[in-house]
């Protein structure tokens, strides 16, 4: 049966697929390509701000721009990305064959794929939503048009993808570990996915319920945000923080993983203080939902709330603190390499050092009164949030891309990009910190001359084309690398500790042949350094059961992405409420169809396996 | 507070910092050269909270820049296997607690303030002091009402204010949240649509004539396509000068002597009244009072708010005003005015002044 499936095209594969490491590469293009548009809007925006009175981008157009920047970089790039690397990673780190739920894992990335096209159909059908990726109530109920229900319901779709996601892999990280691998041998990054799933599972649902409150009010005739007739908008601000504030450490914690990895690897040296850097994570998960109202400390809650919230933001930086030093000490002593990844991790130290000080300062809420909504606070979480995630996702892309494709990125291109990065980054959002104390409110489209605000401006704008440069050199590495790129070995960069690097590049189907017997942290160096070649079975060869392939995670997103239109629209057109019925059948005959219909599988079989294992070997 | 710094052995290096952040803004803006308690107290906060983080900065570099040129892989290093260290519990216990301990001498002054900010206990007592001065501030899509209870005088755009004095605010919203911000002065707080905010701010007399005599203020929060423009300014006053001001606005009515000014007026009672007023005495519900009022302003600043005050901006503001701040409310709610209907118009509204 393995060899039908191996027929079809590769597009027909890719809609089907429920292989975790397809999935990734799915996440990674569609999570890419969202990362290209949100940079464009970046570009857009810093290009607008260049001059005191532009007027590239005005008014209600730029709200847009800014809008869609916002959304798009946190929930259609780096949230689908750290899954990316997620789907890529963590399986195989544990020794698994794939996750728990493999059809869930590709209707988790459809519901992305659907919620993340609607969202941006709305450049297309009269205008983005323009609140702001906060949309607060008020200002989002008062917003003409359809954009702020293009993101309710686009949110809403990709939300359902997410939250499934984190299901998923906290199950399978749970369930699914390979023979000896404990909770306190597991390596760093899949710690991290761990506690972020765990966020994720008790942080979307919060926004979920805002969302569905919006949508209420805006297409239902609900109250739940006006004032007039009971509704209060202050609890939306609510809401959303207590999602949006764990959404930092959802995207942050997978990031420090990404670096404990790759600090270990190219200083050669295990992770100094592995249980204390295990212990600061669940630590950051459990602290990141007690302060999410320190982004609501000028909203007017008293001095009591915004007392507590301070000083629990301030504790935060315990945990990151020895985590910054557990880093640092993993390089003392070591024999560092300057790999492109090894590069981004020891850049991201000082930049997210940086954005970690801000942060503290901002928690110290009598102070933050003057930080809030200014510019410092965009340079503050663009400091976290570039310095931390996006650095961390392009040193894991550089670092697992072997793994991934089986053919290593160039080193040269890979460092060109990282140095323009770097420059571009610090250029654009160091001077914005002084733009804020300077009085210059965040979420501007324009400003008027003779405020002091144009050199520093000018600046930014600069330091942001140096970042599209870098972009344009990694697209370039990647199309080249793809067409005649050198072919990577399993243990890609000669110094892999953890179990991805004991697979072949890409990895088979099936991971291992055998499931690994893990005996101790670092699992592949351990069997390294007693000089063996590969790992210790602890199963018999035999055959591999695998999961079928199916449309259906497809077909179940596309019913929701047709519902989503209708019900939009039903206030206007007697069309919507057919078309958004249509699509929910769409939806629920599809999940009929998948509770009806036996699906039991096919089984590699051992011959084939032993075929495919030997041409590896040769 | 600025006693309490002076018993800090780090007072010197306070002083380095101020002066290199005082560099940084105009006067008239800047939260780095404060203009009164409370933005005092916020930029003493910030110097402890900067010196603290610049500290931690500095030791995670210095470990850093060793670190990466100590233990670089050298030639004929590749094969060489480094010791694998698990951790070590004193270090960990180091850093541990060493931030813990920076992070208490932050909490504490942070918590105080926090607290001393919020006092707003002399604008809510029973019978109100009466020289306790309160202003109501109501933000709007694009402009500000400021309006003084207590004198029963309503004035817009630009906020007149006592100095070297607390001056307490009732903050609110009518139509979709805002932020009333003078970064100068003191922090933010957001105007809300749900309920009242209050908050004291204190202007002082010298960082005034400092400043030229004038404070800028800002919306703070994202409110539609002209949040950019939401500006405002503020006029501090000495207390004589404020109480002379007060009496006067209580009893200014337009004083029209020029004939086409007259002909403006006729054209301003037909098509403008019904939302802006020209008298500071204004008893309208605040739901009526939907554009600001007028009474003084011939005296003010800015048109609009952002222009510069001059008959030619006011007449590019009637003629079109979406083309100076996008989104507002009033443009084509008095259809179309001839040349010669915006030129009386402009000479009315120039020649409504106080002072």
């Amino acid at each position: 049966m393995s060899t039908v499936a191996r027929k079809k095209s590769v597009i027909w594969d890719y809609l089907t697929t429920v292989d975790h490491k397809k999935i990734a590469i799915l996440y990674l293009i569609a999570g890419g390509f969202f990362f290209l548009v949100g940079g464009l809007e970046a570009l857009f925006i810093r290009i607008q701000l260049a001059k005191p009175n532009n007027d590239f981008l005005v008014g209600g157009l730029y709200n847009q721009v800014l809008t869609m920047h916002g959304t798009t970089m946190i929930f259609l790039a780096a949230m689908p990305l750290i899954f990316a690397m997620m789907n890529a990673v963590v399986p195989i780190q544990i020794g698994a064959r794939d996750v728990a739920f493999p059809f869930l894992n590709a209707l988790g990335f459809w519901l992305f794929f659907f919620g993340g096209v609607f969202l941006n159909c709305s450049w297309f059908l009269g205008g983005a939503p323009d609140a702001g990726w906060t949309s607060y109530a008020s200002l989002s109920l008062e917003s003409p048009g359809h954009g702020i229900d293009f993101y309710v319901l686009g949110l809403q779709i990709s939300g359902f993808g997410t939250l499934m996601g984190g299901i998923n892999f906290l199950v399978t990280i749970i369930n699914m570990r390979a023979p000896g691998m404990t909770y306190m041998r597991m390596p760093m990054f899949t710690w991290a996915s761990f506690v972020t799933s765990a966020l994720i599972l008790f942080a979307f649902p919060p926004l979920t319920v805002g969302l569905v409150f919006m949508m209420m009010d805006r297409l239902f005739g609900g109250n739940f945000f006006h004032p007039a007739q009971g509704g209060n908008t202050i609890i939306w601000e609510h809401l959303f923080w207590i999602f949006g504030h764990p959404e930092v450490y959802i995207l942050v914690l997978p990031a420090f993983g990404i670096f404990s990895e790759i600090f270990a690897t190219f200083s050669k040296k295990r992770l100094f203080g592995y249980s204390s850097m295990v212990f600061a994570t669940v630590l950051i998960g459990f602290l990141g939902f007690m302060v999410w109202a320190h982004h609501m400390f000028t909203t007017g809650m008293g001095p009591i709330a915004n007392a507590i919230f301070a000083v629990a933001t301030m504790a935060i930086a315990v945990p990151t603190g020895i985590k910054i030093f557990n880093w640092l000490f993993t390089m003392w002593g070591g024999n560092i390499r300057f790999t492109t990844p090894m590069l981004y991790a020891v850049a991201f130290i000082p930049s997210f050092v940086m954005g970690g000080v801000t942060g503290v300062m901002n928690a110290a809420a009598a102070a933050d009164y003057q930080y809030h909504d200014s510019y410092f606070v965009v340079a503050h979480f663009h400091y976290v949030i570039v310095g931390g995630v996006v650095f961390a996702l392009l040193a894991g892309v550089h670092y697992w891309w072997p793994k991934m494709f089986g053919k290593m990125l160039n080193e040269a291109l890979g460092k060109t990009t990282f140095w323009l990065f770097l420059i571009g980054f610090h250029l654009t959002f160091f001077i914005q910190h002084f733009l804020g104390l300077m009085g210059m409110p965040r979420r501007v489209f324009t400003y008027l001359p003779g405020q002091g605000f144009e050199t520093g401006n000018l600046i930014s704008t600069v330091g942001a084309f140096f970042m599209a440069a870098a972009t344009i050199i990694l697209l370039v590495n990647v199309i080249i690398t793809t067409a005649k790129g050198k072919k990577a070995e399993a243990d890609a960069w000669g110094v892999g500790r953890t179990l991805e690097w004991a697979v072949a590049s890409p990895p088979p189907e099936y991971n291992f042949a055998q499931t690994p017997l893990v005996r101790g942290l670092d699992a592949l160096w351990i069997e390294k350094m007693e000089g063996k070649k590969g790992l210790t079975p602890a199963e018999p060869l035999g055959d591999i059961h695998m999961p079928n392939s199916s449309i259906l995670p497809f077909v179940i997103s596309l019913g929701l992405f047709i519902a989503a239109f209708g019900f939009m629209y039903h206030n206007q057109h007697s069309w919507g409420l057919f078309v958004g019925i249509g699509g929910l059948l769409i939806t629920l005959g599809s999940m009929f169809l998948r509770s009806v219909i036996d699906d039991h599988g096919f089984h590699i079989h051992k011959e084939e396996i032993m075929e495919a294992e030997k041409g590896v070997k040769a | 507070m600025k006693k309490w710094l002076l018993n800090w052995r780090l007072f010197s290096l306070f002083s380095v910092m101020a002066l290199l952040l005082a560099g940084c803004g105009k006067p008239f803006l800047s939260t780095l050269q404060p203009a009164g308690e409370v933005a005092d107290m916020q930029y003493s906060l910030m110097l402890l909270s900067t010196a603290i983080m610049v500290l931690v900065i500095v030791v995670v570099t210095i470990i850093f820049v060793y670190v990466v040129i100590r233990f670089r892989q050298r030639k004929g290093e590749e094969k060489k296997i480094p010791k694998q260290v698990e951790g070590s519990h004193t270090l960990e216990i180091i850093w541990t607690v060493i931030p813990i301990i920076l992070l208490l001498i932050l909490a504490v002054p942070t918590v105080s303030a926090t607290f001393k900010l919020s006092d707003v206990k002399p604008m809510n007592k029973e019978k109100r002091d009466k020289h306790t001065v309160v202003v109501n501030v109501r933000a709007n899509l694009y402009w500000w009402e400021f309006e003084y209870p207590d004198y029963g005088i309503i004035t817009s755009q630009e906020l007149v204010v006592p100095t070297n004095e607390r001056v307490y605010f009732n903050l609110k919203a009518s139509d979709v949240k805002h932020s009333f911000w003078i970064p100068a002065v003191g922090g933010k707080m957001d105007t809300n649509t749900d309920n009242k905010n209050q908050f004291w701010l204190e202007f002082d007399q010298k960082a005034a004539d400092k400043a030229g005599g004038i404070f800028y203020g800002k919306c703070a929060e994202l409110c539609g396509p002209s949040h950019a423009l939401m500006d405002f300014k503020v006029k501090p006053l000495p207390r004589k000068e404020f109480d002379q001001w007060v009496e006067k606005m209580k009893n200014a009515k337009p004083v029209v002597t020029d004939s086409v000014a007259k002909e403006g007026e006729a054209i301003f009672n037909k098509s403008c009244i019904g939302c802006h007023a020209v008298t500071p005495v204004d008893k309208r519900p605040e739901q009526a009072r939907t554009a600001p009022n007028l009474a003084n302003f011939g005296d003010r600043t800015r048109i609009a708010g952002i222009l510069e005050h001059n008959e030619e901006n006011l007449k590019k503001w009637l003629k079109d005003p979406n083309s100076v701040k996008p989104g507002n409310k009033m443009a084509g709610t008095y259809g179309n005015l001839t040349d010669d209907q915006i030129n009386a118009l402009t000479k009315y509204l120039m020649s409504l002044k106080v002072e």
